[in-house]
């Protein structure tokens, strides 16, 4: 042991919770100490969520024994646990865009003191934890990482004892992750135990003392993951070894996609502009865009799609403009896209799997006949990407909401797959997608090119744009940077790409530079 | 002609003809800013117009009839608030159903009050203020309802700037499933919300037959409570806002009526129509600004919640 | 405690079943209200849907229930494309009024002239009135966002107020005496719609709300437009993607909904009311808005549904005259039909469960 022992923060004792049909937590034991920062590792659906609800007092558990300094600790509801001292910052962000920085915390808060204090409050704890935050600013106009950093600031103004993070890093860029490992390096010598959940393992051995793994539901380690290599906890984590894609070197054709100074307003007032984009998609080529939530990709994919329409010339498919084209002119002539949301754009939620393959597909499988719908050519269709892409479902009848987020997403890919098309975008293809079903969505990424078309992956995850992209373009605050071959590429350049940091000083982001390379190399 | 309307005479009836507009108006606002569209206004003013006639007809007291009214205008609004919130009923079909409900019952209740004459609501004594000249008669010699009403804009507005309870309200009308995740009770903020509401429009619609006509008659809220929601849009949800549009739209009633009255030539019907009309004109004027739209309208306007934690 | 949890798949039985359980309800509701107006529940429930049918008078009441039906069928199957799509046509009492007075006075300029060509320019009028006065909601929306919800309803005002203007005035009979109200169109021949079998309740306006029903049955199931509808409906933003024109849909939703009414008033004003007068409009375009929910927004329900209300129109005014029930009260009945059937809706996508709430995993 390299570090003195600590005093125990939390103990938890064979915790179970089972639901109809899957056993969430299965006698899950382990130990977090003062001033700790503990790892939550696992795959997605491991178990991860729903432990750390019992801990915040949002689920019950079935069985088991949690214990807060030495007292029982059983929380039943939130405002409970908050009130012993646990603090949790989730994943989705429970904050009100038309409201201001102030009134988010305030609301977040049990006995909130009275305004101008709590600006004043504000003010100062951000700039202490080194996460600047102006209280008067309406939360919608705020970056991802600075609205993480609202809810964050909401945590420390309760002055937890215990801090819990659920996959803090997703939406932030590189050097945005580098200063919230600050601010948790801060908390942590001041005495507040951390639990941070992530399946990210080079940051989970940069940043925390102890691991306890997760796997369908049971403990499988506990270990101290800065003496593990990443390779070993991954295993760990999934178990078996997994497969990469396979991916055919690529000799890209002809130029088919070609967008030349595409901007665009967006409908929203909280969204983002599109500015000046300009990019050449061959056929044959994956190209990835990466880049943090709330930076234009919904926007950019509305542009591809034909949701928002353009200037002719903006945008042109073999040559044709098609800029100022709807969605199903696009199609004819070859361009299909995948939105992010799949219940509610890319599906309709209380429709049946005929009547969603119908939703995309008419023209470019035939099945409109006179303006009359041919159902039994469409169900034909729904079965036939059913099959293909091995989504588990009783059958074409059901609604889409019944199916499990992965088999969905499997569906919506594969109806666009099918359709074979010439230029495929997809906006986010595998987030919240069970790893099986990531890998096949990839894989059928990877065919489509090999046989010719030319796709575009938008994507939150930049391990999955390093694994089936030939080039990268960053995207930031709605300008795309110039693609470069994704050959060679280092995480470092691709936060560069990125744009660093929002809403920081200089003197901030040299201070982050300067710590992640503290050998002083430039 | 035009000369013969007395325009201390017009601002002073504008008062009073707007006060019913401005209560349901208000009451709907708050029930917006929580989320809610209960486009069953006009249904619970009507109601709240009879229950209130009825009430104090049978007691004398025109506190209780406005008491009885607002009671009244409340229930009709937990009707919807049971259907939209607990049996979550699409929310522009049960606001009409509510309309429609409440015509029909109202001309039902109201059977055998025509044409009686409710006891006299009090003229609010404001001492030395109500003899200044043109403006005495103008502005402060009337009811005290309408100084009541006043009073509720600026609560209204201080409760939901101001209060804790107010910034929660507007929470759950921006994100209700947000407001959830804390721990904010949905369904019990925008049930209170929609009571509210309810109780207000029921409020005009007791002033209507109690003071402003003062009469039952079956449908005499003509449309007001229709012009209500109108008001809430051209507003963008601020209750200063409100309180210009009623009265504004009182001003152009009371206007076509002395316009009618002192013979223009100009034939009946198509003044009677300009205040729906000019209410279309607000409206689009408003509804064209698609940003500020957007930046102002409760962001879960309309949409169901459904708690699936 | 009892709690709502969303089912996976609407469900196909609780959809069918819910019509007849708020009718059912409602029978038993109204039965408490006509007991607290003092009068016999069973008995007056009887009147109501019993006696039109089978009773006494039955042979004069049958075909009215065609003819009450027939413009609440043939408005209700135009607002139900519209309330699928999630576009609200609330002014559909509105476009009948404009619709009749375009139709009578087409009528009124040809007249004394005994010519085919009459009626069918009637009915051409009739359906352009209607939609023109649809259009309007429909143009502001499209062009500046406005809610067609008021503007479409302020517009009803505006018609009434325009249909009393026409009574008193351009349309009014010269021989009249002086009376509002313009020449009565049942004794113009070649205006009249007549009722095509004798004393069957069947008129134009009968046979158009037949054909309506089979029209919208087949484009709503079959017609890629039904398709687009529907999406617009559920999941708007899956429209879009899709490629449905929000534009487009809503002016023929509304257009078609407004020409459908227009018709109504048209087939009305020349046939079972006869003239152009201040009271003319009976608010058959407000009704037809709980006919199309109560028929769940489906060609053939509807088609039931404006039966059954046709029914309670008949029943009612049975009532009036043997049981002195106001005529307030059925209207009351109305509404509370209406609300039960909402109510009870949560039922096809919501199952009840009683235990202790739970959280999600």
């Amino acid at each position: 042991m390299t570090e003195p022992a600590r005093e125990t923060l939390l103990t938890i004792e064979g915790l179970t919770k089972a639901y109809p049909g899957v056993v969430a937590n299965d006698d899950v034991s382990f130990a977090i100490g003062r001033g700790e920062v503990h790892a939550l590792l696992g795959e997605n659906g491991a178990g991860k969520s729903t432990l750390v609800k019992m801990i915040y007092g949002l689920v019950r558990p079935d069985a088991g024994r949690m214990a807060l300094r030495g007292a029982p600790f059983a929380p039943p509801q939130p405002s409970a646990a908050r009130a012993a001292g646990v603090a949790m910052v989730f994943q989705h962000f429970s904050l009100f865009e038309a409201l201001s920085v102030a009134e988010n915390v305030a609301l977040g808060m049990e006995q909130a003191p009275k305004p101008r204090d709590l600006a004043a409050r504000i003010a100062r704890v951000s700039e202490d934890y080194g996460l600047p935050l102006d209280p008067y600013r309406l939360v919608g106009d705020l970056s991802a990482g600075e609205r993480q950093r609202v809810e964050i600031i909401r945590c420390l103004l309760q002055d937890p004892r215990l801090l819990i993070m659920d996959e803090p890093t997703s939406v932030l860029t590189p050097q945005e992750v580098a200063i919230l490992f600050d601010t948790l390096r801060k908390l942590a010598a001041e005495g507040t135990a951390i639990l941070y959940i992530s399946h990210k393992l080079e940051e989970i051995r940069a940043l925390c003392d102890a691991a306890t793994i997760l796997r369908r539901g049971k403990v499988v380690a506990t270990c101290n993951p800065r003496e593990q290599t990443a390779r070993d906890l991954a295993e760990m984590m999934v178990g078996t070894t997994l497969a990469t894609p396979s991916r055919a070197e690529a000799t890209p054709g002809a130029a088919v996609l070609d967008i030349a100074g595409l901007s665009v307003t967006p409908a929203n007032p909280f969204g983002t502009a599109l500015r000046d984009i300009t990019l050449t998609l061959r056929a044959g080529e994956v190209l990835g865009i990466g880049g943090v939530a709330g930076n234009g990709q919904d926007e950019l994919l509305a542009a591809l799609s034909g949701e928002a329409r353009t200037e002719p010339g903006a945008i042109r498919l073999k040559g044709k403009p098609v800029g100022d084209a709807g969605p199903n002119a696009r199609r004819a002539l070859g361009l299909l896209c995948a939105p992010e949301e799949r219940l509610g754009h890319a599906a309709a939620p209380d429709m049946t799997l005929i009547e969603n393959a119908t939703l995309t597909a008419t023209i470019r499988k035939g099945l409109l006949s006179g303006g009359f719908v041919r159902w039994p050519a469409a169900r034909r269709f729904a079965e036939e990407i059913i099959t293909a892409f091995d989504v588990r479902t009783p059958g074409p009848e059901v609604a889409a909401r019944a199916l499990s987020g992965g088999n969905l997403q499997k569906f919506v890919i594969g109806r666009e797959v099918l359709q074979a098309p010439e230029v495929l975008v997809v906006n986010q293809p595998t987030w919240g997608v069970d790893a099986a079903a990531a890998a096949a969505i990839r894989q059928a990424i990877l065919d489509l090119a090999a046989e010719g078309a030319a796709v575009i992956v938008i994507s939150q995850d930049l391990d999955e744009i390093m694994e089936v992209a030939d080039r990268f373009a960053a995207l930031n605050a709605g300008r795309l940077s110039a693609p470069v071959p994704t050959q060679g590429l280092t995480l470092e350049r691709i936060g560069l790409m990125l744009g660093g940091a929002h809403g920081m000083h200089e003197a901030d982001l040299d201070e982050a530079h300067r710590h992640s390379h503290p050998e002083g190399a430039a | 002609m035009i000369g013969s309307i007395d325009p201390v005479l017009l601002v002073a009836s504008l008062m009073i003809a707007s006060t019913p507009i401005l209560l349901a108006a208000i009451g709907e606002m708050v029930a917006e800013k929580a989320g809610v569209l209960n486009l069953g206004v006009e249904g619970m003013m009507i109601v709240g117009a009879i229950c209130g006639f009825i009430a104090a007809v049978n007691t004398g007291s025109p506190m209780a009839g406005f008491l009885g009214g607002a009671l009244a205008g409340a229930a009709m609004a937990a009707l919807f608030a049971l259907l939209t919130q607990v049996f979550q009923s699409n929310q522009v079909a049960t606001g009409l159903a509510l309309t429609l409900f409440g015509l029909g019952l109202s001309s039902l209740i109201g059977q055998g009050y025509n044409g009686i004459r409710p006891p006299a609501t009090a003229r609010l004594d404001l001492g030395p203020l109500s003899d200044i000249p043109v403006l005495g008669r103008m502005l402060f010699s009337h009811d005290w309802m309408v100084y009541a009403s006043l009073g509720l804009v600026a609560a209204v507005w201080a409760f939901l700037r101001f209060t804790r309870a107010g910034l929660i309200l507007r929470a759950v009308g921006e994100s209700h499933d947000a407001a959830h995740a804390l721990g904010y009770r949905v369904v019990r903020i925008r049930v209170l919300a929609l009571m509210f509401g309810g109780a207000c429009a029921g409020l005009g619609g007791a002033y209507l037959s109690l003071v402003r006509v003062p009469q039952w008659t079956e449908g005499m809220t003509a449309g007001a409570g229709w012009i209500a929601l109108a008001i809430v849009v051209f507003a963008s949800w601020k209750a200063g806002r409100v309180l210009l549009g009623a009265y504004l739209f009182g001003g152009v009633t009371v206007l076509q009526l002395n316009l009618q009255a002192a013979g223009v030539a100009i034939p009946v019907q198509y003044l009677s129509m300009a205040p729906y009309l000019i209410t279309i004109l607000v409206l689009v004027v408003i509804s064209a600004d698609r940003s500020r739209v957007a930046l102002n309208a409760p962001a879960m306007l309309g949409r169901n919640f459904h708690a699936s934690r | 405690m009892i709690r709502l949890e969303r089912r996976p798949t609407p469900s196909r039985f609780w959809t069918g079943a819910t019509p007849v359980l708020a009718v059912i309800a409602t029978m038993i509701a109204g039965g408490l209200l006509f007991a607290a107006l003092g009068k016999n529940p069973a008995e007056a429930i009887r009147t109501i849907f019993w006696d039109p049918l089978f009773g006494q008078f039955a042979s004069y009441s049958r075909p009215q229930l065609l003819v009450k039906a027939a413009p609440l069928i043939l408005i209700a199957v135009g607002l139900s494309f519209g309330f699928r799509a999630g576009i609200w046509n609330i002014g559909a009492e509105g476009q009948y009024i404009i619709g009749a007075i375009c139709g009578a006075a087409v009528a009124l300029a040809f007249y004394p002239m005994d010519a085919v060509i009459v009626f069918p320019l009637m009915v051409l009028a009739g359906a352009a009135g209607g939609l023109a006065w649809a259009m309007i909601p429909a143009v502001l929306k499209i062009r500046f966002n406005t809610s067609e919800i008021l503007v479409s309803l302020m517009l009803v005002y505006v018609a009434g107020h325009i249909l009393s203007a026409m009574a008193f005035g351009a349309l009014r009979n010269p021989e009249g005496m002086g009376f509002p109200g313009s020449r009565n169109l049942q004794q113009y021949p070649a205006a009249h719609n007549a009722e095509l079998i004798a004393n069957s309740g069947l008129h134009w306006g009968t046979v158009t709300a037949f054909l309506a029903v089979i029209a919208a049955y087949v484009l709503m199931q079959r017609h890629i437009l039904g398709f687009q509808i529907r999406v617009a409906g559920e999941a708007p933003r899956a429209a879009r993607f899709a490629g449905v024109n929000p534009a487009r849909l809503t002016a023929i939703c509304l257009g078609t909904s407004g020409a459908l009414a227009g018709l109504a008033g048209l087939f009305e004003v020349a046939g079972p009311s006869g003239q152009i007068t201040p009271d003319f409009a009976s608010g058959y375009g407000f009704t037809a808005i709980i006919v199309a929910f109560l028929g769940r927004l489906n060609p053939l329900g509807i088609l039931a549904a404006g039966l059954l209300m046709a029914l309670t129109y008949i029943g009612g005014e049975l009532a009036q005259l043997t049981l002195a029930l106001p005529a307030a009260a059925i209207q009351a009945f109305q509404g509370m039909l209406l609300f039960f059937l909402l109510a009870f809706d949560m039922l096809s996508n919501f199952r009840i469960r009683i235990g202790r709430p739970e959280g999600a995993q």
